[in-house]
């Protein structure tokens, strides 16, 4: 799965998707190269400091595993409705913007590999 | 990202005299604006912007935490700063529990990147029960200037 909104898994995302999977039975992680997280902890998720373009793994396990992923799938290519918002026009003006701190130059501290 | 990278230390607050949403949010505003992060015409339009986010759901994401924040294009970099309220506030948290420890975040439109940075060590740190605890204890801003310099400087958290 694709982060396709300019801001990224933000905190409004974070807490539609632990709001949705806090709902069902299922057990569902998120996965982001070598960090998995509780889809149901909006804190864990912003951890996984997914940006646009980051590619996300999600599982489920457990009752309603197939329907939970299905939704959020939606959630992800709809951009967590940022559209219907009108949030992510601004947000798109970062693609080219030169002020901004480049992901290579700095990666979120939870990037980094352990001492 | 650090907490020294975006919060303004003369705008930390130890005790909010809030005690209800929109008032922490002004109350925290206003020490930013009291910092001279923020220009007296542009209070009420941040404070409303902010106040418009918290309709599209709560930033209360539980554990006593609260992080409002808005994209404003008066600000030119990332600010934000810390509160505290010893008694918590009713802020719709997804848990229903009352808020205690608040970050606030303004971030210029085009700067997404930073905000989710400011946020993931936000994240980062909470996850220290004792960063956590002794946030709500302190007992006035240099404690606070003390434990955020000390989180920046890995003494918290993983």
């Amino acid at each position: 799965m694709t982060v396709v909104n300019p801001g990224g898994l933000h905190l409004r995302a974070a807490s539609l998707i632990a709001e949705l999977t806090g709902r069902v039975p299922a057990k569902v992680e998120l996965i982001k190269g070598n960090k998995r997280v509780d889809a149901t902890d909006v804190l864990q998720i912003v951890l996984l400091c997914a940006f646009e373009g980051d590619q996300l793994l999600l599982e489920a396990t457990g009752q309603h595993a197939d329907a939970v992923l299905e939704t959020l799938s939606a959630l992800f290519a709809n951009s967590f409705d940022e559209d219907k918002l009108g949030t992510s026009r601004q947000g798109r003006q970062a693609e080219h913007n030169p002020g901004e701190t480049s992901r290579s130059d700095a990666p979120c501290e939870g990037d980094r590999p352990s001492a | 990202m650090n907490f020294a990278d975006f919060v303004v230390p003369e705008a930390i607050r130890a005790e909010l005299a809030a005690a209800d949403k929109e008032g922490v949010v002004r109350e925290m505003v206003q020490a930013l604006m009291d910092a001279g992060q923020i220009e007296k015409d542009e209070f009420e339009s941040i404070v409303s912007a902010i106040l418009k986010r918290e309709e599209l759901g709560s930033t209360g994401i539980g554990r006593g935490v609260a992080v409002p924040h808005t994209k404003h294009p008066s600000v030119g970099r990332l600010v934000g700063n810390v509160a505290v309220s010893s008694r918590g506030v009713d802020f719709d948290s997804l848990d229903g529990e009352k808020v205690h420890l608040f970050f606030l975040l303004i971030s210029p439109p085009d700067r997404p990147g930073d905000h989710l940075r400011a946020l993931e060590n936000i994240s980062r740190q909470l996850r220290d029960d004792t960063f956590c605890k002794f946030l709500k204890q302190s007992k006035n801003e240099e404690d606070i200037r003390q434990l955020l310099d000390e989180a920046d400087n890995d003494q918290f958290g993983s």
